[in-house]
């Protein structure tokens, strides 16, 4: 790795990570999800300073290039992330359907109850 | 109180729930009838409670199967042993629903179930792609179901309290409940009947299954039934009353 490249990665991911803190300090992103990406950051972090790790890595999976092992992981990590969000989105979705639901019959349980404890009051409108 | 309720789910249909309600008490007087509003923007509501209907509001769009599931679960925590449900566009005929309402009233079958397909049911031209669709998902439910199924789309539908009891759980598909829907019944063990029975064709553009969506329908329909298929039911008890 060239000494540009290894300042350049540092920097980026020192950029994602203070971007991350920001937005946690902002709360616009929830601390499980902060984490998630601090983690990511701290693993571009690691692999700049570390290039031999990447090597190694690169060697075991049996890769010609280093670049190879990083879009390969990186794609992956993303494509299990996004799966991760759609089970999240599913659960919360059902639950939003259920909650929906039950306020459709308690506001028409409250309705009812409300009629029937004020007829006289309706009829005078 | 009825034993029996009416779930009509309704989404934008201001114009002909009220109709359909009226028509629905001149032919079965001793029924209540619940509808569910789906988040329409017009009057839908109003209209219904103008003729005397329990109208339950979601606050915004769950789509059909949830507000079904919605109809579900009233039924079942006010008590009623008996369900028909039926559309709000006019589809199904309510001079059809003392036939369907019959069945399950004689406890002959747990679901008993409309079909345009059977011998002497029928009303207007399915257009061929929906026919096709259909009878595609009808040979698949029948293969998986090993029983004799016919007009698998069908929402036109009459159930006992074993049935309400399961639709109102989470094992409903509220998604798009149809063909999957009848794999789940003959999971669970429930008696199926079909019987023929005359819709007329809703008002254009309102189908569910038309154009485009018909591919991604038959795609979420597969996926769907692939689920029910490999899910384990349980058995409902023997005599469900309230």
């Amino acid at each position: 790795m060239t000494p540009t490249q290894r300042v350049f990665s540092i920097v980026v991911a020192t950029l994602f990570f203070l971007f991350v803190l920001w937005a946690i300090r902002r709360r616009t992103v929830e601390i499980q999800y902060a984490f998630l990406w601090l983690t990511v950051a701290a693993g571009i972090a690691l692999l700049a300073f570390f290039d031999d790790l990447l090597q190694a890595v690169t060697l075991f999976i049996g890769a010609k290039v280093p670049t190879t092992t990083l879009f390969l992981f990186g794609i992956l990590v993303l494509v299990l992330i996004n799966v991760q969000f759609s089970m999240r989105i599913s659960h919360l979705h059902g639950r939003l359907r259920s909650l929906a639901q039950e306020h459709a019959l308690l506001s028409e349980e409250l309705e009812r109850e409300r009629t029937a404890r004020a007829p006289a009051a309706d009829q005078a409108k | 109180m009825a034993e029996t309720l009416v779930v009509i789910p309704a989404c934008n249909e201001e114009q002909r729930v009220g109709a359909v309600i009226a028509s629905l008490r001149a032919q079965v007087p001793d029924v209540d009838v619940f509808v569910v509003d789906d988040g329409s923007g017009d009057g839908t509501a109003a209209a219904a409670s103008a003729v005397g209907a329990r109208v339950a509001r979601h606050p915004f769009n769950l789509g059909y199967g949830a507000a079904l599931q919605t109809a579900y679960k009233y039924a079942l925590r006010h008590g009623y042993r008996f369900c028909l449900q039926m559309d709000a566009d006019g589809q199904h005929q309510p001079s059809e629903a003392r036939k369907l309402l019959e069945l399950v009233w004689r406890g002959e079958c747990d679901v008993a179930i409309g079909s345009r397909f059977l011998e002497g049911g029928g009303g207007y031209p399915v257009p061929f792609l929906r026919r096709a669709g259909i009878q595609l998902f009808s040979v698949l439910a029948q293969w998986l179901a090993r029983e004799r199924l016919t007009d698998v789309t069908s929402g036109f539908i009459a159930c006992n309290r074993r049935v309400i009891r399961l639709f109102a759980s989470d094992l409903f598909p509220a998604d798009f409940p149809d063909a999957d829907v009848r794999l789940m019944l003959q999971k669970a063990g429930l008696r199926v009947r079909e019987t023929p029975v005359v819709m007329t064709a809703g008002p254009p553009n309102k189908s569910m299954h038309g154009g485009i969506m018909t591919a991604w329908y038959v795609v979420k329909m597969l996926l769907s039934m692939m689920v029910v298929w490999s899910t384990r039911y349980p058995r409902p008890p023997e005599e469900d009353r309230p």
